[in-house]
């Protein structure tokens, strides 16, 4: 094999890799919620289909495709029919710039696990994850209803009061690590990971991250008590699966990002990279699992309040204060 | 300072439910395990029969108007010696909502619920009992009580002639 179709071979592999984890992860993370909801709240959960009813994903997937995939007559037909791959896309593109291993020789090279190491890549993410509120948006503007407009424009007004804080959280990390490399920000934290530093900036990326997936205390665009479902209300069948499988990618790979961000990525003594790295996702994944058994909806004005008055506000202080730190640990 | 009172509620709250997570659950499993319920359970109504083993339904109509959701009809009929009964008697336990108004209802003790809560069918038509699924053979609840002997009808004992009972008074009698 020449250099260049083994080179587009370990990549297409690392892309068929990424894809068949993350989303047989995704489809085991709706299970893993339904069962730790169900303890949280003293019940069983599924535990039907196989054993334990690990085949349940599997189950709920025969579901969705034998669904009939209805469209409402008056809604936008293209719209429509695209906006789920909208929501799910980018969130699995944006796993392309995740470092989620230390990289490891095959066919004596160096093989970065990781498919695209931009030198952007926390500017890809940024964008990645403003394109993926367009399928939010636009799936509750075809739908042509008014549950799912009231939940599109939630979502666009959450997005607007959190990608902000979102943002700014991440300006000290990259301040330290000094590049948008993902991972030379994964390389600057080898000895101690980032959270030790920032720990506001963790808080406040932490919050900006449950926004952006739409997870309880911040599912105001869903919202099953109020507005149905939401921007999904008119979908169903493999659709809705689409979004909803979207969601749970969106946690995986927000997951892996702060894990990259804030506790020093794949890095961690003794198990082997990658088992760290899966450890620290899935921690964060359990993370929101708790946090939506435990924590009420907030309400419209008190996400924009929490974002626009609190987080904003405080990341941009935080900003100041690494940047004074910078100086005086190492005056130019 | 009020972010760290939320804080502090925010910790509480999780700390409540991360302990649930470890508490057995309460889940009833339940084709596999079945609950016994409690011997005033009211689910699949009956019609029972008094200690002589007739009907003891004599057709008032006061459970079917006692229902509210209006799933009880029936129509009367008088046999032998003025013995009243109900022609046909029709329960539609797909509209029953089993709050048991009708067994209050119902002077003869006749109309009564069971613990037997297992009366699921496919086809909703099989749910509307007719006085033959309806009708046992024992008593149920009040094995003693017959309605008969002491209504003061005169049925089954002539007029006045049960034990609890003083004999007619002759209204056009001048003696009190
Ligand atoms: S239990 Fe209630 S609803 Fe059912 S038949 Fe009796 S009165 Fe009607
Ligand atoms: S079941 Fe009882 S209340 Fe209903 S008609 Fe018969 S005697 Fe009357």
């Amino acid at each position: 094999m020449s250099p260049i179709t083994l080179d587009i071979t370990i990549h297409l592999a690392k892309i068929a890799l990424i894809f068949f984890v993350v989303l047989t992860l995704a489809a085991y993370l709706v299970f893993a919620e339904r069962r730790l909801l169900a303890w949280i709240q003293d019940r069983k959960g599924p535990n039907r289909v196989g054993p334990f009813g690990l085949l349940q994903p599997l189950a709920d997937l025969i579901k969705l495709l034998t669904k009939e995939d209805f469209r409402p007559p008056q809604a936008d037909k293209w719209l429509f029919y695209l906006a789920p791959a909208m929501a799910a896309i980018p969130a699995i593109l944006t796993f392309a710039v995740i470092p989620f291993g230390a990289p490891v020789t095959l066919f004596g090279r160096e093989v970065p696990l990781q498919v695209a190491d931009l030198n952007v890549g926390l500017l890809f993410f940024m964008a990645l994850s403003s394109i993926a509120v367009y399928g939010v948006a636009l799936g509750g503007w075809a739908s042509n209803s008014k549950y799912a407009l009231l939940g599109a424009i939630r979502g666009l007004a959450q997005l607007i009061s959190y990608e902000l804080s979102m943002g700014l959280s991440l300006v000290p990390t990259v301040m330290l690590a000094g590049s948008l490399r993902l991972s030379d920000i994964v390389a600057a934290q080898a000895s101690v990971p980032f959270i030790v530093y920032q720990p506001l900036a963790f808080a406040i990326f932490l919050v900006s991250i449950a926004a952006e997936c739409k997870r309880i205390p911040f599912d105001i665009p869903e919202a099953e008590g109020e507005l149905v479902a939401g921007f999904h209300t008119e979908y169903s069948g493999m659709r809705f699966g689409l979004f909803f499988v979207g969601e749970y990618i969106n946690i995986i790979v927000l997951g892996g990002l702060a894990t990259t961000f804030f506790l020093g990525g794949w890095h961690g003594p003794l198990l082997p990279p990658f088992v760290w790295f899966a450890a620290k996702t899935l921690a964060f994944a359990f993370f929101f699992i708790w946090m939506r058994g435990t924590l009420p909806r907030l309400r419209y004005d008190q996400l924009m309040h929490l974002g626009w008055k609190f987080l904003t506000p405080l990341a941009l202080l935080n900003i100041l204060a690494t940047g004074w730190w910078l100086m005086i640990r190492e005056p130019h | 300072m009020p972010i760290l009172n939320d804080l502090k509620a925010l910790a509480t709250g999780l700390f409540v439910t991360w302990k649930h997570i470890f508490r057995r659950p309460v889940t009833v499993e339940y084709p596999d395990v079945k609950r016994t319920p409690y011997p005033r359970y009211r689910a699949r109504i009956v019609l029972t029969r008094d200690p002589d083993g007739g009907e003891r339904c004599v057709a008032c109509y006061l459970c079917s108007a006692a229902c509210p959701v209006d799933c009880i009809s029936m129509e009367a009929a008088e046999g032998e010696g003025g013995r009243r009964y109900a022609r046909w008697f029709r329960i539609n336990f797909s509209r029953c909502i089993f709050c048991g108004l009708c067994a209050e209802a119902c002077p003869t003790l006749a109309i009564q619920m069971t613990p037997d809560y297992e009366i699921c069918e496919r086809e909703v038509m099989e749910l509307v009992y007719e006085k033959e699924e309806l009708l046992i053979d024992g008593c149920g609840k009040d094995p003693e009580y017959d309605f008969y002997r002491h209504a003061g009808i005169g049925v089954v004992n002539p007029r006045g002639g049960n034990p609890d009972e003083e004999p007619p008074v002759d209204v056009r009698g001048l003696m009190p």
